[in-house]
């Protein structure tokens, strides 16, 4: 069980990127994260796995606080980040560098064939398309077995085609160990087709505005009435958390006014 | 350069390949080729007697007689040792203290406006005073050359540092990589193209500034055939001297480039850029 315990962020320069999230998350769960650019999506990753510490609050997994990045917590980026210098297979295998040798290149190789990757073994990243690096990453931060999978926006650079194709091949990765999943996504429908609930959050400070359960049956049907009812409360719900931005923003613009005035 | 379904087209491609690589090669030579061949012609049909500037045959003749009697190889030799042990030193100031500067932003404010001050000294300024200091023997010739292999490596490894992805980095940190691991597995990777090229560019200098180091005063040494063949009016020597420069600096570059090709094979370069 994946634990967020009243998480807060500030950032040294004074943003408060998160304040006050409390989340549940059961294994296996998958979890989707929408909301505009800058409420503080990654910032909320990065503290789930560790690799930056919450100003508040704390992150815990199976009752052990996280504070520096953990073996069960992997990460996939917006980027694929392969190393450059290594093989598509040693890229693979990064997590596993202390496993025997036999083991190792067993399990890259199983992990290869599932993202279709298995010819690719022995290529150059440089040699690999944009999809398939970033099937590639999946596949890395996924030998190792994680409970927790971390996805900040894996998609988004890549083109609606090779999209939906990834998301199939996560699910696919998904239902072999059952992590527990968390993506932050633009696209909603991506949200709807992978996620069992969507969290919709809202910047300055970046907080959990609403939440929506999405759990239709899966393979999930993109035509469906079901589908559409859940994509019409996600954007509903998104629709209001930017209004309420725009709100608070005024209300700042016209304080700053005001104290224009007062001077 | 699509691969095509028939594999019988591949095999003569290769060859073509291989003899474009060829032609390539040949074109470079053809220039001092014909400049050879017409400058021995000009002297053989008495254009020019050739005491200035000797024909090739005149020089091959020179080199062989100083090789036969081994003084080549000695003066090789000393030379090489020389660029050798400087280089050596040079690489190694320069790689620590490059490193240093490039790993803590503290380091570098305090210690880069000095290297870059003393950078601009013009290296050769300094030998009255290594003279003095080191002597006018080994110490002060080895020491002007590590200077001058110290800076492009001291660039070079603070530059590469710098630029390393933090984005990759942070996959290291991802992995828990302890600070070792991360020094192992992503930052010397990530360094080392950067450092091949500030190796050769101090090897460059290395041999550049033992020349000067030699000119100015050595009993052994390629440099010193250089003022001798001045001092008693044989420029073939001379020329010999310049020659065998050429010839072990190419080779001392060409092994570090063999070296380092294993590990940069992941590089991304248009094939042939490496002989440039
Ligand atoms: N390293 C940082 N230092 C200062 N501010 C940051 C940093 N990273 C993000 N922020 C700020 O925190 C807020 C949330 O950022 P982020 O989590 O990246 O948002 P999102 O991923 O939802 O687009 C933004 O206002 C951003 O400018
Ligand atoms: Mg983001």
């Amino acid at each position: 069980m994946l634990v967020l315990d009243r998480v807060g962020k500030t950032y040294p320069n004074g943003v408060r990127a998160l304040d006050g999230i409390d989340l549940k998350v059961s294994p296996g769960e998958v979890v989707a994260v929408v909301g505009g650019s800058g409420c503080g999506k990654s910032t909320l990753l990065r503290a789930i796995c560790g690799l930056d510490t919450p100003s508040q609050g704390r992150v815990l997994l199976d009752g052990e606080t996280i504070t520096s990045p953990h073996e069960k917590i992997g990460i996939v980026f917006q980027e694929a980040r392969l190393l450059p210098w290594l093989s598509i297979a040693e890229n693979v295998g990064f997590g596993l560098e202390s496993w025997p040798r036999a083991e190792r290149e067993q399990r890259v190789a199983t992990a290869l064939d599932r993202v279709g990757l298995g010819d690719k073994a022995g290529v150059w990243p440089r040699e690999l398309s944009g999809g398939q690096a970033q099937r590639a990453a999946i596949a890395r931060a996924l030998v190792p077995r994680p409970e927790v999978l971390l996805l900040d926006e894996p998609f988004s650079a890549l083109d609606a085609f090779t999209r939906a194709d990834l998301q199939d091949h996560l699910l696919d990765l998904w239902s072999e160990n059952r992590p527990t999943l968390i993506l932050v996504t633009h696209d909603v429908d991506e949200a709807i087709v992978l996620a069992d609930r969507i969290l919709v959050m809202r910047p300055r400070p970046g907080r959990i505005y609403e939440e929506i359960a999405a759990d239709l049956p899966r393979p999930r049907d993109r035509q469906s009435a079901s589908f559409d009812h859940v994509k019409r409360r996600v954007l509903a719900a998104l629709d209001r958390s930017m209004q309420r931005e725009r709100r608070v923003d005024e209300g700042e613009t016209r304080s700053e006014a005001g104290a224009g005035l007062w001077w | 350069m699509t691969s095509t379904a028939e594999p019988a087209a591949v095999q003569p491609r290769k060859s073509k390949a291989g003899l474009g690589r060829f032609v390539r090669w040949g074109l470079g030579l053809l220039l001092p080729l014909v400049v050879a061949v017409g400058w021995e012609a000009a002297v053989r049909l008495h254009w020019s007697d050739g005491r200035l500037v000797p024909p090739p045959s005149v020089i091959v003749a020179t080199f062989m007689a100083l090789a036969k009697t081994g003084e080549l190889q000695r003066h090789v030799l000393v030379t090489t040792g020389r660029v050798a042990v400087g280089f050596g030193l040079g690489v190694i100031a320069g790689t620590m203290v490059g490193a240093l500067a490039g790993y803590s932003s503290l380091t570098r404010r305090l210690i880069d406006p000095t290297m870059q001050a003393l950078r601009a000294i013009p290296s050769i300024a300094w030998v009255p005073l290594f003279v003095l200091w080191f002597g006018i023997f080994e110490g002060s010739k080895i020491t002007l050359i590590a200077v001058g292999v110290f800076f492009p490596v001291y660039l070079g490894v603070m530059g590469a540092v710098l630029s390393v992805d933090r984005k990759i980095v942070e996959v290291g940190r991802a992995f828990r990589l302890s600070g070792f691991q991360m020094v192992r597995r992503i930052l010397l990777p990530a360094v080392l193209p950067h450092y091949v090229i500030a190796l050769r560019s101090g090897l460059g200098l290395g041999w550049m500034f033992v020349v000067a180091a030699e000119l100015l005063g050595a009993s052994e040494g390629l440099g010193y055939l250089l003022v001798d063949g001045q001092q008693l009016g044989k420029p073939s020597q001379i020329v010999a001297a310049i020659v065998a420069f050429a010839i072990i600096g190419k080779i001392t570059d060409w092994i570090i480039v063999l070296m380092s090709a294993p590990f940069l094979r992941w590089e991304d370069r248009a094939p042939g850029s490496m002989e440039a």
